[in-house]
């Protein structure tokens, strides 16, 4: 079937062609703003909200220093870190989260090293990466030691590249 | 006078031309995927809206809601089985019927569009199953979003943006679950609906599915003809009930699975992706997160869209693989894609472990841009070769295609079946070792 363009009408010719440009301008101009505002408003509603800011209150008191052997780790579940103590008697508060894509290490006594189970990259006592994905050491908690006491403040999370000496805590 | 349809027909006459071409009612011609998937998603929507009954989507309250509704509810397990195998079969079958579509030409102008149209419903298919992935609220829900939301994060520049809008602040908890849910239940179901009806309409608009030139002649270019009814949709029907039953059988004899509940604190050994992502997650392990996480799936995406083109306007010869030649490339490059991807992760694997060939090289180098650009080289080389063999310019983008397509292949199954504690290799049937604690 074939479709024949209907008639064409007398058009009315326009009194002013440029004011109604302009003003189809105007409108598609309109428009826009008005889907931007929607955009925004749908942005901003869906935003995460601030976190609250009682986070002073999370300093994890882990013990004597005594309790602690040199060379071993001890896992702290509900604070999602693991309280090293180096060989040198040092200590370290490493975050158990994996810093590729945020799984939870295991500690694996046998090959004395953190292997992560989603994607292979491990760590050494020190949260050093051994073998990647992983693009960085393992995060880590500051470490305070008062009166003979091991604290950890998991409210500031420490980002770092790699190990270095200055990140240690002595008694 | 023939007897008026009934308004049934006339429904079902709307979506169908009158009459179709008798040859593209063989079976071969499509394979029923693309119906198949329709059933599927039917089914989906369904069951989904059962289950929607006895769902609440808190952190609190989300597992307990699905555990009761297994061990409580009537035909609780069997709907929920359902929903599982359907939502797994439908990325199955979705996958399926692009290659399909493919391998026939399909893609080519002038349906390039409704490629087009497909591949947004390919995408919007894996994202519907991936939000639903997270709503049980046990172990291999939250961990398998952990890895896929945390990959935002290697996005340049936007990616801590991202990360907290896809998870709805730094952590997956209650706000990541509401989110989730609004798409799986809403946003996504409304757009696959509405996507449908336009891949649709573009099939009829397109005239149907592509023929084979010797199939007409002058006076019948599609040639023999046949009513639609009762030529098409009784095909349709029946091709339904096998879906449905198929599905039903699964669904009676195997559990969709129910881990425990969520543990922020403990991830499971190995965690593993959705079969779907399983390709991904293999190269995570292998490469740098930037390329593996970013890089590779945005050029992945690109490819898709950009294949109808890179053919150079060829029109499509309505056989599989375009001839026989074709076929022969493709199942050359097949057969080097297995074989070279295969060896590139048994080679990896020491490699990965021992100290680094070239310290001084930026690590997204060294395991990114150079893994990157040899693999890109292999595939212009397998094109090239396709097309010193006398093969045309699509079929050469055919084997260069099904190259990567082995290869993707290759990697979701080295994910899925060779991988075991700490995402180590592993034979499949090789028990795994105790763990000391």
């Amino acid at each position: 079937m074939t479709v024949h363009p209907p008639p064409a009408a007398p058009q009315p010719t326009p009194a002013s062609p440029e004011r109604r440009a302009f003003v189809g301008r105007l409108w598609k101009g309109l428009g826009i703003l008005a889907g931007l505002e929607l955009a925004w408003v749908t942005a901003a509603f869906l935003a995460p909200r601030k976190e609250g800011t009682g986070r002073a209150a999370a300093l994890v008191v882990a013990g004597p220093v005594a309790e602690f052997t040199p060379a071993s780790v001890r896992p702290f579940p509900a604070g999602r870190f693991y309280l090293v103590r180096l060989a040198d008697g040092g200590f370290l508060a490493l975050s158990s989260k994996c810093t590729h894509l945020g799984c939870t290490v295991p500690w694996n006594e046998a090959s004395r090293t953190f292997p992560c189970p989603c994607h292979a990259s491990t760590f050494d006592l020190r949260g050093e990466v051994l073998s990647p994905p992983a693009p960085r050491a393992l995060d880590l908690f500051p470490v305070v030691i008062e009166g003979g006491i091991v604290k950890v403040d998991t409210s500031r999370r420490v980002e770092r590249s790699r190990f270095e000496a200055s990140q240690v805590t002595y008694l | 006078m023939p007897p008026r349809p009934s308004g049934f027909s006339n429904l079902v006459l709307h979506l169908h031309p009158r009459v179709v071409p008798a040859e593209s009612l063989r079976f071969s011609r499509t394979l029923g995927l693309g119906g198949a998937a329709l059933v599927l998603f039917l089914l989906l929507a369904v069951t989904g809206t059962l289950l929607l009954v006895s769902y609440e989507p808190s952190p609190e309250r989300a597992y307990g809601t699905v555990q009761a509704l297994v061990d409580e509810a009537r035909f609780g397990a069997l709907v929920r089985n359902a929903h599982h195998w359907s939502a797994n079969g439908l990325v199955l079958v979705a996958l399926l019927h692009l290659l399909r579509v493919f391998y026939r030409g399909g893609h080519l102008p002038p349906r390039r569009g409704n490629w087009w149209v497909g591949a947004a419903l390919l995408l919007l298919t894996v994202a519907s199953a991936f939000t639903g992935y997270l709503l049980p609220w046990d172990q291999l829900a939250y961990w398998a979003v952990t890895i896929s939301t945390g990959m935002l994060q290697y996005v340049p520049i936007a990616g801590d943006l991202l990360l907290r809008a896809a998870r709805g602040g730094a952590e997956i908890g209650p706000a990541t679950l509401a989110r989730f849910f609004v798409l799986h239940v809403a946003v996504l179901p409304i757009a696959t609906l509405m996507l449908l009806a336009f891949h649709f309409w573009l099939v009829r608009k397109n005239g149907g599915v592509v023929l084979p030139a010797e199939v007409g002649d002058h006076a019948a270019p599609r040639g023999l003809l046949v009513p639609t009814s009762p030529g098409l949709t009784q095909r349709e029907g029946v091709a339904a009930l096998v879906v449905l039953a198929a599905v039903l059988l699964l669904s009676a004899v195997s559990d969709a699975p129910l881990l425990a509940q969520a543990n922020p604190g403990l991830s499971p050994n190995p965690a593993k992706a959705p079969w779907y992502f399983m390709g991904l997650q293999e190269l995570l392990v292998h490469l740098h997160p930037l390329f593996a996480a970013v890089l590779l799936p945005a050029l992945a995406l690109g490819l898709l869209v950009a294949l109808p083109s890179l053919a150079g306007g060829e029109a499509p010869t309505g056989r599989w693989f375009g001839s026989r030649r074709g076929a022969r490339l493709a199942l050359g490059a097949a057969l080097a894609g297995t074989l070279l991807t295969t060896l590139a992760i048994l080679a990896d694997e020491p490699l990965r472990r021992a100290p680094p060939w070239f310290p001084w090289l930026a690590p997204a180098v060294r395991s990114g841009l150079l893994p990157v650009l040899a693999a890109a080289g292999l595939v212009a080389a397998i094109a090239g070769l396709a097309r010193r063999r006398g093969g045309s310019r699509q079929e050469a983008v055919q084997a260069a295609f099904t190259f990567l397509l082995a290869a993707v292949v290759v990697l979701t199954l080295a994910g899925l079946f060779f991988r075991g504690q700490g995402m180590a290799l592993t034979m499949p049937w090789a028990s795994p070792p105790t763990e000391p604690r």
